[in-house]
């Protein structure tokens, strides 16, 4: 039986196993919400804007490892989805964008709603289609769903113009799909594998630096095996947070410009750095002249554009970081560790634990104002670690980074590439329609959360219970952070005037609304907010106007050159 | 330092743009770049020249092989090649010193005249990118009305060739 280009849509979502669709409806996409209507397979969430149809699928994919599934219209919907595009794409998150575009003859008349959606996504995306002939569409679906997963994930973008979506055709689902010019590797090589587990071994104070690769691998159980095996020591980016439990005592916490001392210090001391899903970006390396002088470095990545990118590596392995961790503990099954070795880590964690010692995150919650770190703290101590949690960008982002403890991989959702303002409250929806049952947090602030607060009502219409910990200091906070250490605390357009009331802000929005101002009701509200399972809690916090985070490395100073308090 | 990047890609809508974005998106440049299908039509072949230090020349080929629509590329000048452009010139040739003249230096560089006015003269030469530079310094006392380049053209030598 023939089908119309957009019942072939639905169909191939379907066959993909697709569950959620997130999306905003439009003229060109008409035939293609005829179609959602007249089926019940893939359910459909209307958000209120496109911008967060794309951040909550993105939240959908990081939170499951399943592609994430955007459908926006022409024009202003294709444009309103990039900067969610764009945050996937930098975090490389798998998901398949679905833009509407006017009908093929219409195509370069400027017409209505028009825009060249992939010329404009281009750069922003692992790579995109325009399906000028419905007989393409399904094979085209499943081309996009195999480049979005495989080798390192991105988004993928499907332009697809009104008239396709009414032109008919047989629909076939192809099971199976081959490009001829894509095969990411999979396999590391072995005599890099090899060369590198002999590296390991010789290595007296080594460092495990580990990033999202790690956790859109699912590879987490291999790098325990791996770091436990050898009693190294584990820092996780900003993206791998999760991807090795915080609260056991290899990790180092953090590093990077906000990470721990131990961390950095060990980074700038370290004799073999193992890179494993990591990309040295500068927020990571700091100056990279300063970066590891000491070290020999191997670095495991399946993109080869990542491997001697910022600083060149000693030994580079392409590979999925799971398939290369497994062939590495195959090899160290049968290696025994030299006692030399053994000798030399106890030196190091000796070491290591009186840079820990330090206790750089360390903060005083007196009686009167609100620490954020102690909101953070506070939320991980009540939801035992194992909340779910969504951050947006800035100050409150680190504190959440530093302050709540993963202990599981995909447990934390950030746009750490992009830095994405706007990113958390909308993320939040994807995760917690993949978790119905679960905790999700979306630690935010006041100017973060407004530049997607719209969602509030996405979040009502699908119950979508999200615990929304705003840490409100009428300030953007890393402005000002940064204003204050290098433009003589000049706050330009850093300071929120004209703030709503949040708590009746969410009330209107038919939620719970609640509007914290003393130390001692945070752990009461927040206690009280996770007993209300089935609704959405918006806490507002009247945090600390003047706290920074820290430790902090300044632009240009090595990881060693930190500021501490 | 100088390299030739030979690039067999699906001849498709959009992958030349998609080369082009890459390199000005990651502020790489391009001296010259060609572009046409190949004899198998679902293949385009594009060479395309540029300069860098070897990490960055790493990075291009790198980025460039992450693009979907390359099927396979090659440094040409990592091995023997063979390197050739085209070009056509347009010069004033109106008196009878000047046409013997230009006439006499498109013969000495192997050029043809492919189109002849009374007052103008269209030559045809091709060659590595000296030896064009090379004819147009020699034509110093002669107006040049317009020059096309088609930007270089290499291919490997001996049995090794870029195919599928």
């Amino acid at each position: 039986m023939e089908l119309s280009g957009a019942d072939i849509l639905c169909r191939s979502l379907a066959d993909e196993g697709v569950k959620y669709l997130f999306g905003y409806p439009g003229g060109a996409v008409l035939h293609i919400y005829d179609a959602i209507y007249r089926q019940d397979k893939v359910e459909h969430i209307l958000v209120r804007h496109e911008q967060a149809a794309t951040h909550a699928a993105d939240g959908y994919a990081r939170s499951t490892g399943k592609p994430g599934v955007v459908l926006v219209t022409s024009g202003p919907g294709a444009t309103n989805a990039v900067t969610g595009i764009a945050t996937a794409y930098m975090d490389s998150i798998p998901m398949v964008v679905i833009t509407g575009q006017v009908p093929t003859n219409m195509i370069g008349n400027d017409a209505f709603q028009e825009v060249d959606s992939v010329g404009i996504t281009r750069p922003c995306v692992k790579h995109n289609f325009l399906v000028k002939d419905v007989k393409d569409l399904a094979e085209t679906i499943k081309k996009a769903f195999h480049i979005a997963l495989t080798g390192r994930p991105g988004p993928v973008l499907i332009d697809l113009p009104k008239d396709v979506t009414a032109d008919k055709c047989e629909y076939i689902y192809p099971e199976n799909i081959d490009i001829r010019s894509y095969h990411p590797v999979t396999k590391g090589h072995p005599r890099q594998i090899k060369h590198a587990v002999e590296m390991m071994l010789e290595a007296k104070r080594p460092v495990l630096y580990t990033g999202g690769g790690v956790v859109l691998d699912d590879a987490s159980q291999y790098l325990v095996e791996l770091a436990q095996k050898l009693n190294f020591p584990v820092t996780n980016t900003l993206m791998g947070l999760g991807a090795y439990p915080a609260t056991d005592r290899q990790f180092l916490g953090m590093l990077g410009m906000h990470g721990t001392y131990e961390a950095n210090m060990s980074m700038h001391h370290t004799d073999v750095l193992i890179a494993i899903g990591a990309r040295f970006d500068d927020r990571v390396t700091g100056n990279i002249e300063k970066f590891c002088p000491d070290a020999r470095i191997i670095h495991v990545d399946v993109d080869p554009a990542s491997i001697s990118k910022n600083v060149t590596v000693d030994v580079p392995i392409v590979g999925t970081v799971g398939s290369v961790l497994k062939d590495m503990l195959a090899l160290l099954a049968e290696a025994e560790q030299p006692a030399e070795q053994k000798e030399a880590l106890a030196e190091w964690w000796k070491q290591i634990d009186e840079w820990r010692a330090m206790d750089c995150l360390k903060f005083t919650q007196g009686d009167e104002i609100i620490k954020p770190q102690y909101v953070v703290q506070k939320l991980w101590e009540i939801t035992q670690g194992d909340a779910f949690v969504t951050s947006d960008v800035g100050q409150h982002q680190m504190f959440a980074a530093q302050y709540y403890k993963f202990d599981k991989p995909r447990r934390w959702i950030n746009s750490g590439g992009l830095g994405t303002m706007g990113f958390g409250l909308p993320a939040a929806m994807g995760v917690q329609l993949a978790h119905p049952d679960e905790t999700v947090a979306c630690v935010t602030g006041e100017g973060s959360i407004q530049m997607n607060i719209q969602e509030l009502s996405t979040c009502l219409q699908y119950s979508l219970p999200i615990k929304v910990i705003s840490l409100n200091n009428r300030y953007l906070g890393m402005v000002r952070q940064w204003q204050e250490f290098f433009y003589q605390s000049r706050y330009s357009m850093s300071y929120m005037d004209a703030l709503p009331d949040f708590s009746a802000l969410a009330e209107s929005y038919g939620h719970v609304g609640m509007r914290i101002e003393k130390p001692g009701d945070v752990e009461g509200a927040l206690i009280e907010a996770m007993k209300l399972k089935d609704r959405l809690v918006f806490m507002d916090f009247v945090t600390d106007q003047t706290e920074n985070v820290y430790p902090m490395i300044p632009a240009g100073a090595g990881l060693n050159e930190m500021i501490l308090v | 330092m100088r390299h030739i990047i030979s690039i067999l890609l699906e001849n498709e809508a959009g992958a030349l743009s998609r080369v082009a974005g890459l390199f000005s998106a990651r502020g790489y440049n391009i001296e010259s770049l060609t572009v046409a299908p190949t004899e198998d039509p679902s293949l385009s072949r594009m060479t395309l020249v540029t300069r860098g230090s070897d990490q960055i020349i790493e990075q291009i080929t790198k980025q460039l092989n992450k693009l979907i629509e390359v099927v396979k590329l090659i440094d040409l000048v990592e091995g023997e090649h063979v390197e050739r452009e085209l070009m056509l010139i347009k010069v004033v040739a109106a008196t009878a010193e000047d046409r013997n003249e230009v006439k006499r230096l498109v013969d000495i560089f192997r050029g043809n005249i492919v189109d002849v006015t009374t007052t103008t003269y269209t030559i045809e030469l091709t060659g590595t990118g000296d030896k064009l530079e090379g004819f147009m310094a020699a034509l110093a006392d002669v107006k040049i009305l317009e020059t096309v380049r088609s930007g270089v053209s290499g291919i490997l030598r001996g049995e090794k060739s870029l195919h599928i």
